[in-house]
């Protein structure tokens, strides 16, 4: 499984660098939907920064649908889906190497958010280590819950307006509880991180077991 | 590595596919309808049939991807309609649109075939060659390939990948004569190897030639059975020469 997970996310990854979607498409979209965002709420700086959090991961939540769809379109073709399920890949390695390879992208995708967060909203992270924490919690849960949702999606024709209504209402909790756990780490007092985090690890290991279990049936049906 | 049923035919094992009245299903809608035959090792069988007969959907039964509802079906000692995930890694499946990736090298592409069934990469290389698939053409991302190269790199992964059921939707289209006639030796060298082979074709003039047995395929079921060029050509191989002709063979 962990094999086929690497020689996955491998590809993926590798197909990403190549076509550079991500680069020319995902990122600037994320960018421009921060300065939207700053641009609704006005110039006050106070009320800029107290929505900081929230704004960051609205920004990455919009992203991740885009990543994901990405993610399917690689395998979009009857030829590379058939292809896969030929493959002799064991389905969970499947899962797991294209929620690796969405997990990076996204990780990435938030470094270049939080300069944008600073920038733009003159945030300032007081707590880095819960910020860490809760990025990599929310962008495990969130490429999980992605990917499963994505390959439920994949075959049908509708796939790329049916996919943001399954995922985003599913993701919600990453959004809140992401959002709560960068407030804290980027106020002075991280009081009340720490419960967000152990959220935001839940989710994450839900959609790690779900994906893992029903990738393969999920595939199928696709 | 290839996952091996635990459903053995035993003594038939011999046969690599089994279909016994197999009705299929593509979705909720019958893709076959009572299909009768059977593909031992070693043979080169065509299916011959107009659009919409059912030679994808035979071929894509055969590969584990749809669904066998009645009937029997058992390849590669797999029983379909109790486990047709199993079958998958032993099968190599040329369809219409070739499994690529368009970002991907041909030999990216091949590579990764390869070691997604745990095989050494070093079958890579020789079946690019075997393609004619050498120099920069191995390195330029498949997309932006003709769909002959792009062919000739699916046909290289199958080499690589080695399968005992060779399963080639139509394999002509989109070669030139040198890449068919490359095609006619790699289904030979396929079947004396001992794979078995099930290629459905529109063009009987080249595919004929190949086959062991030609079968006709109309509304989803076998129709009709004929001999084809390959066993002609072997058994007038494998004929004794006439007592006292050559003085050396004995009857």
């Amino acid at each position: 499984m962990w094999r086929d997970a690497l020689l996955v996310a491998g590809k993926d990854l590798r197909i990403e660098a190549r076509s550079r979607v991500g680069l020319w498409q995902v990122v600037p979209f994320a960018l421009l939907a921060l300065v939207l965002f700053a641009f609704a709420l006005g110039p006050g700086p106070v009320a800029l920064r107290a929505a900081a959090p929230g704004l960051f991961w609205l920004a990455v939540l919009f992203s991740t649908v885009l990543a994901i769809q990405r993610s399917f379109a690689i395998e979009g073709g009857e030829g590379t889906r058939d292809g896969l399920r030929l493959s002799g890949l064991d389905p969970a390695g499947i899962f797991l190497g294209k929620a690796a390879a969405v997990a990076l992208q996204l990780l990435v995708l938030q470094l270049v958010l939080f300069a944008g967060v600073v920038l733009l909203f003159g945030a300032r992270l007081h707590t880095p280590w819960l910020a860490i924490t809760a990025s990599v919690l929310a962008t495990i849960g969130l490429s999980a819950a992605g990917v499963a949702y994505g390959a439920l999606s994949a075959g049908l024709r509708v796939r790329e307006t049916l996919l943001p209504l399954l995922v985003l209402p599913v993701l919600a909790p990453v959004l809140l509880a992401g959002s709560r756990a960068w407030a804290a780490a980027l106020a002075t007092s991280p009081a009340g991180g720490g419960q967000w985090l152990k959220i935001l690890g839940a989710f994450a290991a839900v959609y790690v077991v779900v994906g893992v279990v029903l990738y393969g049936p999920l595939q199928e049906a696709a | 590595m290839p996952v091996l049923c635990t459903r053995s035919m035993g003594a038939a094992m011999a046969t690599v596919v089994e279909l016994r009245t197999a009705v299929a299903l593509a979705g909720r809608f019958p893709a076959l309808s009572g299909v009768d035959l059977s593909v031992e090792a070693g043979e080169v069988v065509v299916v011959l049939g107009p659009n919409g007969s059912g030679k994808t959907s035979l071929l894509r039964t055969c590969a584990g991807l749809l669904n066998v509802s009645s009937g029997t079906a058992v390849v590669l000692g797999c029983d379909l309609r109790e486990d047709r995930v199993a079958v998958r890694s032993r099968v190599g499946l040329l369809g219409h649109a070739a499994p690529l990736y368009d970002e991907l090298s041909a030999r990216e592409n091949v590579r990764f075939a390869t070691r997604a069934l745990g095989y050494p990469t070093d079958r890579v290389d020789p079946a690019l060659e075997r393609l004619g698939l050498v120099g920069r053409l191995r390195r330029t991302p498949v997309g932006r390939l003709s769909a002959g190269q792009r062919r000739r790199v699916a046909l290289a992964a199958l080499v690589a990948r080695s399968p005992e059921l060779w399963l080639l939707d139509e394999p002509h289209a989109g070669l030139d004569a040198a890449a068919r006639r490359l095609l006619g030796e790699l289904v030979e060298e396929a079947a004396t190897g001992g794979a078995a082979v099930l290629l459905s074709s529109h063009e009987p003039d080249l595919s004929v030639p190949m086959a062991d047995r030609v079968v006709s395929l109309a509304g989803g079921t076998i129709t009709s059975s004929s001999p084809g060029g390959r066993a002609t050509k072997l058994s007038v191989v494998d004929l004794p020469a006439p007592l006292g002709a050559g003085g050396s063979n004995v009857a």
